[in-house]
């Protein structure tokens, strides 16, 4: 095999920090190249020196590609070489067609007139090759974010992609679309596509990739063969120490049932014959913590949604009580009231007030805990916000710092300071460890045993499996917006939480 | 990128030089600019021969701008939940007519008038608050209906003429000035005294504020830059009040806008309430899952841009002391303009009532000296555009940074 990306020595530095420091990367014609490391580390830094979002003259280093030095100007320049980046974020233009997509930028015209024809009939060609049938006219809007993730690829590869590079492709994806794709991935190698990857998932990395660079804190690790790799060994050079327990020690002692959910139905909110939630019952306990597994779209955070404040369906039917006294969960303040609060799954459009520092995220749920007869103190609410910066160990320079420039884990701890601010006796977390990396799971799992030690009940919702085992007392199993089990500790496993979601049916809850 | 600059800067105690300038360097920058400009119409009139800051033309800032500084406050409001008003001009119009109406038609004693006037104004706000925030009906669609609706309905409550003129109780609302108990003449101690007095509290309060920081540990500003603020504020309010002493006193709209200044900026930095609104306009979803009213806020910001229109319309029509179809026109992009000079953002969810009210005596004072000056309206308009551009470009060149 010959060397087709070869990145020596890139130093790249903002004010005041340097973010990557002489990270090197050897990337090989026709490989799958994973990048891992902790969010922050600087993965995607070097993916946009790479793609050329920060221009030849602005870092230190060289890049030599196909054998020549690489200086690129900016993006189209990397285009032109073929190499061609896929964002985390979806770039598709979701009021366009899947045609007017793939070729944005460079049409199929002459003299600034689009052929249509022609541009249909190699849309088509494209889709095949990214197994899609849909017709080419099709509104991307009206797709699964899997199938835009797959018409990102196609528009990748009609602009004669020799280096893709996926920046977490299948964060967003659910279990069997994330299969389809990484089986495109394989599919686009035997046709000789040299690939990046970066990920957090493990399990995926060790499915298709050939070699691991592992990035930390700005410089490179260790780049080693896939073939010989545990995942041990790849979060200990992420984190840069052994992690003996992936999980935090847990003492089951749950208490009296703090939270019950009886016979709650919820139906969808424009179509008002479609029930989103089908007669659910659960509860929780008093230094519990209770999972809801299932696949994306059977309706767990619709579930949790519309216990908190109906923020979500219409037709609520069936009640909640805390501690034996039924309540009202009519709005989300009257849920707050009644001790329950919910994180989100998705921080930074439900959660977080982007612009906005970590004081005035913190305090938001609650302003009367920091103001007097309306009046907000905001020394105190200053203090508020380094109370909990000490105690969640949130990463930042200060209270005062906006949120949008924090990493996803320490944005998440804000996020869960938010809650913990009204004192909640049941907190609802939606897939709390979404898109953070392992050092910052573990630092969440943490949180959430501290929490339940001190009586509180915690629901977890989460689409990882293995985190649903490693913490949860309980694990209820959802599918298609109905409770089809409920497990203890001791008998949950994979295998059975996937074989109830399959037969849909199991020990009645 | 970004997470990794914070991943690595930690310091001790939360403090960060740049980020106490940064949240600062806007005001301090605007309070700048407008010394500059006073500076600079200052000289160039008195290569002239003319002068500039003199007693009347400085009571005629506030006089001729109370309206425009009245709707800004509204109008920061109004844009930072993330809206826009197009209507205010209209509004202003319409109240004027209708305060004309039960003034000069119906003779009604102007301490009835006036209260009516801001009813009216209220209840145009709340019509179509109500569909911006609870239908969901774009505010600027809502807004340009209700600025060609109210339009109409000023040229249909006058009947396409004027009218006035007004008693001298609703006059006094434009032009009346704050009597003076010591009856010395000139100076006038009344205004001098509370002139002292503004200064006074104005370095009261800052180093309160300052000792308070350090009792609760948090990083002072630099005392350099705080005392060069004060001072060149206290310097401007000694300066106007003395000024003003020696004319007519201190005009009743100074004080209503000094007042509404201090409230509003109170309202909107120091309030539950105030916080709110700004959480509505930076993220309407995660305020709404934090259980923030955002409906009502948004309606709310709107009785209360209403409300505010209503008193520019009567302050305007007081002042011209006659109602007439044409009056408000524009007053919209004015208080707009102010509102983006001032540093708020297009989206929503920034904005300081500070920076606004700066903002718009920027515009009143440039109306001023390029009026003096003598240039033309047609390029006072080329210029105070261009001000508006480059304000807002100096913001996000900053920001980019």
């Amino acid at each position: 095999m010959t060397t087709l990306l070869e990145m020596r020595g890139i130093t790249k530095t903002f004010p005041g920090v340097r973010a990557l420091d002489k990270v090197s990367l050897n990337v090989q014609q026709g490989e799958i190249h994973a990048i891992c490391g902790e969010n922050g580390a600087g993965k995607s830094t070097l993916m946009k020196v790479l793609s050329g979002v920060y221009p030849h003259g602005t870092y230190e280093g060289e890049i030599i590609y196909d054998g020549k030095p690489l200086s690129l100007k900016g993006i189209s320049d990397s285009e032109q070489r073929g190499i061609i980046i896929i964002h985390q974020e979806l770039a598709l233009i979701p009021l366009l067609s899947i045609a007017e997509n793939l070729f944005l930028g460079h049409e199929v015209a002459t003299n600034g007139v689009i052929d249509w024809h022609k541009a249909f009939h190699q849309t088509e060609g494209w889709l095949k090759k990214v197994g899609l049938s849909e017709p080419p006219g099709t509104v991307v809007g009206k797709l699964g974010v899997g199938k835009q993730q797959l018409i990102e690829i196609a528009k990748a590869l009609a602009k004669d992609v020799r280096l893709l590079i996926l920046d977490e492709p299948t964060a967003a994806l659910q279990e069997n679309d994330s299969e389809k794709l990484l089986d495109l991935m394989l599919e686009l190698k035997s046709q000789g596509v040299t690939q990046i990857i970066i990920s957090h998932k493990l399990n995926e990395i060790a499915k298709v990739a050939d070699r691991i660079t592992v990035i930390r804190d700005g410089t490179s690790v260790s780049t080693i063969d896939a073939h010989d790799i545990s995942e041990d060994r790849i979060i200990r050079d992420m984190v840069g120490r052994d992690m003996a327990h992936r999980y935090p020690e847990r003492v089951l002692n749950p208490g009296a049932v703090l939270m019950e959910v009886a016979n709650w139905s919820v139906w969808h909110p424009e179509q008002s014959d479609r029930q989103i939630i089908k007669d659910v019952s659960l509860n929780v306990r008093k230094g519990e913590i209770v999972g809801i597994a299932g696949l994306m779209g059977t309706g767990r955070t619709e579930l949790a949604m519309s216990i908190f404040g109906k923020s979500y369906g219409k037709g609520h039917k069936g009640a909640v009580s805390m501690n034996g006294h039924k309540v009202d969960v009519s709005t989300v303040t009257r849920a707050v009231n009644a001790g329950i609060s919910y994180v989100t799954e998705d921080r930074k459009a439900l959660g977080l007030i982007l612009e906005e520092p970590v004081t005035k995220n913190v305090t938001l749920a609650n302003l009367p805990g920091v103001s007097a007869n309306g009046v907000l103190d905001k020394r105190r609410e200053t203090q508020v916000a380094e109370q909990y910066r000490k105690q969640l160990t949130i990463r930042t320079p200060g209270v005062q710092q906006k949120v949008v420039n924090l990493s996803g884990g320490n944005q998440q701890k804000v996020v869960l300071a938010k809650w913990l601010f009204t004192d909640p006796q049941v907190l609802i977390l939606d897939e709390p460890t979404r898109g953070i990396d392992v050092g910052a799971k573990f630092e969440i799992y943490t949180i959430m045993t501290e929490l339940a030690e001190q009586g509180r009940g915690i629901v977890m919702i989460s689409s990882e499996m293995p985190e649903l085992l490693g913490m949860c007392d309980r694990i209820y199993v959802m599918n298609e917006g109905r409770i089809v089990g409920e497990l203890t500790r001791d008998e949950a496993s994979q295998e059975k939480i996937m074989g109830m979601i399959l037969k849909g049916e199991g020990k009645a809850a | 990128m970004a997470d990794v600059t914070v991943e690595k800067k930690s310091t001790a105690g939360g403090k960060d030089i740049s980020d106490l300038l940064g949240g600062r360097l806007r005001e301090n920058g605007m309070l700048l600019a407008l010394v500059a400009i006073v500076a600079f119409f200052t000289i160039m009139l008195s290569l002239d021969g003319k002068s500039f800051l003199v007693p009347a033309n400085i009571t005629n800032i506030f006089l001729q701008n109370g309206h425009i500084i009245i709707l800004a406050l509204g109008m920061l409001l109004v844009i930072v939940s993330g809206h826009i008003d197009l209507s205010v001009g209209s509004v202003a119009a319409f109240t004027g007519a209708v305060a004309a109406y039960l003034s000069v038609n119906l003779h009604l004693p102007f301490y009835l008038v006036i209260p009516m006037g801001l009813v009216v104004g209220g209840l145009i706000g709340a019509a179509q608050g109500y569909w911006v925030a609870y239908w969901r009906i774009p505010s600027f669609i809502v807004t340009l209906a209700g600025m060609m609706v109210f339009r109409g309905a000023t040229l249909w409550l006058l009947g396409g003429q004027n009218i006035g003129p007004f008693d001298s109780g609703f006059q006094a609302l434009a032009n009346g000035f704050v009597p003076d108990p010591f009856t010395v003449g000139k100076p006038n101690v009344l205004a001098l005294i509370v002139v002292a007095v503004a200064i006074g509290l104005q370095f009261w309060l800052g180093f309160r504020s300052r000792a308070r920081d350090a009792e609760f540990g948090l990083a002072p500003e630099p005392m350099a830059l705080f005392l060069g603020r004060t001072l060149i504020v206290a310097a401007g309010t000694g300066f106007v009040g003395y000024q003003l002493a020696y004319f007519r006193g201190l005009p009743d709209v100074l004080v209503v806008l000094v007042v509404l200044t201090t409230l509003y900026a109170f309202f909107t930095e120091n309030t539950t309430m105030g916080r709110r609104i700004y959480a509505v306009g930076g993220n309407e979803k995660a305020a709404k899952l934090s259980g923030i009213g955002t409906e009502r806020l948004v309606f709310l910001c709107f009785v209360n841009m209403g409300v505010l229109a209503a008193l520019a319309g009567m302050e305007v029509t007081a002042r011209l002391n006659s109602a007439t179809p044409k009056a408000g026109t524009g007053f919209e992009l004015d208080a707009i303009a102010s509102v983006f000079i001032g540093g708020a953002s297009m989206t929503g969810g920034s904005g300081k009532i500070v920076g606004v009210v700066i903002g718009a005596l920027i515009m009143g004072v440039m109306n001023m000296g390029m009026s003096i000056m003598g240039i033309g309206i047609e390029y006072q308009q080329m210029i105070k555009g261009l001000v508006l551009l480059i304000a807002v470009i100096f913001d996000v060149y900053n920001k980019s940074k």
